[in-house]
C-alpha cells in the first residue's frame, strides 16, 4: 500500500475557490419532496464557526448512490457556474457557513438508509471530519447501534417544522455540550 | 493577549515532533496525517474533536461511493491560471503536474481537482487578506480541471509567494497552492496544500509541521522537473497525490 498525502487546512481563503452558486441547493426546483437541513458548526467554546465549509454526499431519493455531473455546470461562454440544470440529481452539496456559522442545504430524502453524509472543513481544522445527518431513527441501522445514547442523539436531525430538520455539528463538546459523533473510514 | 513568539511556537514545534519520534520508535503506529490537536497552530486549539472518531466498518456505507463530476462542470481553459484576464499575470510562470492515484497505485480517472493560491506578491483576492502586498488586476488564482485517463492533472499557473498571517509574532506561510481533490469515493476526499522545495520557511510554519512525521510531510514538497520546464516560457514541478480512504472496490476485494 502507498502512503497517503497527507491533508492539510483549508485555511481561511477558499472562499472564491471552492463555494459555488447554489452548492447547497441539491433538490431540483420546486420539487414538492423537497427538505432543509440547516444548523450552526460550532467550535469547543460554543462559539459558531463563520469559515467553514460542509460538504453533502447522499444517496438519491431512488436510493441510487451513483451520483451525476452537473453540481457546479458552466456557462461554456463565459466559463461562469450556472449550476444545476434542475433535472439531474447530483447527491452533492457544498456550503460554506456564513457570519453567524449557519448552512442550510435543500434537497430530497434519500432512498435507503436516511442519512445524508457531511465532510466538515474549517480554518484551524487540519483534516477533515466526516459526520452524518439522520433524518430518522432506523431500526438495525450498524453505526447507530453501535453508539450511546447520548453519542447516537449528536447524529439525528431534529424535526423542527414539516419538512425541516435541524442539524448542529459541535467540533469539540464541553462540559455541557456534546461533540458530534465524527466517522473513520480504515 | 500578547502574540507568541516564533522562538516559542519552534519550541513547541520541536516537543511535537521529539513526542512523535519516541512514541514511534516505542512502537506506536506512524502517522501519514496532522495531528488535529496541534496547539502550535493556535486556531486549531477549540476546533478538534476531543475524542476519537467511531469506526464505520459497513460494506453498505454510502461513504464508499461518492460525487462524480464531468465536463460540463470544467472549461477546458479552466486550468491556466495565466490566463483569465485580459493581461498577464505577473510573477514565475510554472506548470504544476502530476497523478492523482489510490493506495493500490490505480489512477483516479475523470475526477475534480481544485487548486486556489496567492498570487506573486503573496496576497490572496480575499477581504480578509488585507496585508500590505498588492493585487494583481491579471491574476485571481482559482483553476480546476478533471483527472485524464491516467489520472493526470496539470495547471499552467503563477508561482505564489509567501505571506504572512497571524499565528504568532513574525508567522509566514511558506509558499503552498491549495489543492481540492474527489477519490470513486467521498472518503477518499482530500484537502491539502502543494509546497516548494527548499523553502526556508518549512521549519517555522506549523501548518506544514503539524504533519510530525517526516516523510509523510515531504510528501507534500513538489520535485522541480526539468524536463516538464518549457523554453523561454515556463518551470516544471511534479507532484503525485495519493489518496486514503476505502472504496466500495477495496471492500468487495475482502480488505
Amino acid at each position: 500500500m502507498l502512503p497517503p498525502t497527507p491533508s492539510q487546512t483549508v485555511g481561511p481563503f477558499y472562499g472564491y475557490a471552492l463555494p459555488f452558486a447554489k452548492g447547497g441547493e441539491i433538490a431540483p426546483p420546486g420539487d414538492p419532496r423537497t427538505i432543509t437541513l440547516h444548523g450552526h458548526v460550532l467550535d469547543g467554546a460554543g462559539q459558531p464557526i463563520p469559515d467553514a465549509l460542509l460538504e453533502f454526499w447522499q444517496a438519491g431519493p431512488d436510493g441510487s448512490r451513483s451520483g451525476a455531473p452537473g453540481s457546479l455546470r458552466r456557462d461554456p461562454t463565459t466559463g461562469a457556474v450556472i449550476g444545476r440544470d434542475g433535472v439531474a440529481f447530483t447527491g452533492f452539496g457544498r456550503v460554506p457557513t456564513d457570519a453567524d456559522g449557519h448552512y442550510a442545504l435543500r434537497t430530497l430524502p434519500p432512498g435507503g438508509p436516511p442519512y445524508i453524509s457531511v465532510c466538515v472543513f474549517a480554518r484551524g481544522l487540519l483534516h477533515h471530519l466526516f459526520t452524518r445527518a439522520y433524518l430518522g431513527e432506523p431500526e438495525g441501522d450498524p453505526l447507530l447501534d453501535s453508539l450511546e445514547p447520548r453519542d447516537r442523539k449528536t447524529l439525528i436531525a431534529t424535526p423542527e417544522r414539516d419538512r425541516v430538520y435541524r442539524f448542529d455539528i459541535r467540533l469539540q463538546g464541553d462540559e455541557n455540550h456534546e461533540e458530534t459523533v465524527f466517522l473513520a473510514f480504515d | 493577549m500578547t502574540s507568541p513568539t516564533q522562538k516559542e511556537i519552534s519550541a513547541e514545534i520541536a516537543e511535537r515532533r521529539d513526542a512523535y519520534a519516541k512514541a514511534v520508535a516505542d512502537g506506536a503506529p506512524r502517522m501519514d496525517h496532522p495531528h488535529r490537536d496541534y496547539p502550535p497552530y493556535r486556531s486549531s486549539v477549540l476546533r478538534h474533536p476531543k475524542r476519537p472518531p467511531v469506526p464505520v466498518r459497513d460494506p453498505e456505507a454510502v461513504e464508499l461511493t461518492g460525487p462524480v463530476f464531468g465536463h460540463t462542470d470544467v472549461t477546458e481553459w479552466d486550468n491556466d491560471l495565466t490566463r483569465q484576464h485580459t493581461g498577464e499575470p505577473l510573477g514565475e510562470r510554472i506548470i504544476v503536474t502530476g497523478r492523482v492515484i489510490d493506495r493500490n497505485g490505480r489512477p483516479v480517472r475523470g475526477q475534480l481537482v481544485e487548486i486556489w493560491q496567492a498570487n506573486a506578491a503573496g496576497r490572496y483576492i480575499h477581504q480578509r487578506d488585507q496585508h500590505p502586498a498588492p493585487l494583481d488586476p491579471n491574476f485571481t488564482g482559482v483553476g480546476r480541471c478533471l483527472t485524464d485517463d491516467e489520472g493526470r492533472y496539470t495547471f499552467i499557473t503563477i508561482k505564489p509567494g509567501p505571506y504572512p498571517w497571524r499565528n504568532h509574532d513574525n508567522a509566514w506561510r511558506p509558499s503552498h497552492i491549495h489543492f481540492s481533490l474527489f477519490g470513486t469515493a467521498f472518503t477518499q476526499r482530500l484537502v491539502t496544500q502543494m509546497y516548494f522545495p527548499g523553502d526556508p520557511l518549512f521549519p517555522y510554519d506549523p501548518i506544514m509541521q503539524s504533519v510530525t512525521d517526516d516523510a509523510a510531510r515531504q510528501r507534500m514538497v513538489a520535485a522541480y522537473d526539468h524536463d516538464l520546464s518549457k523554453p523561454e516560457w515556463a518551470l516544471g514541478y511534479r507532484w503525485d497525490i495519493v489518496l486514503d480512504g476505502p472504496t466500495a472496490t477495496v471492500f468487495e476485494e475482502g480488505r
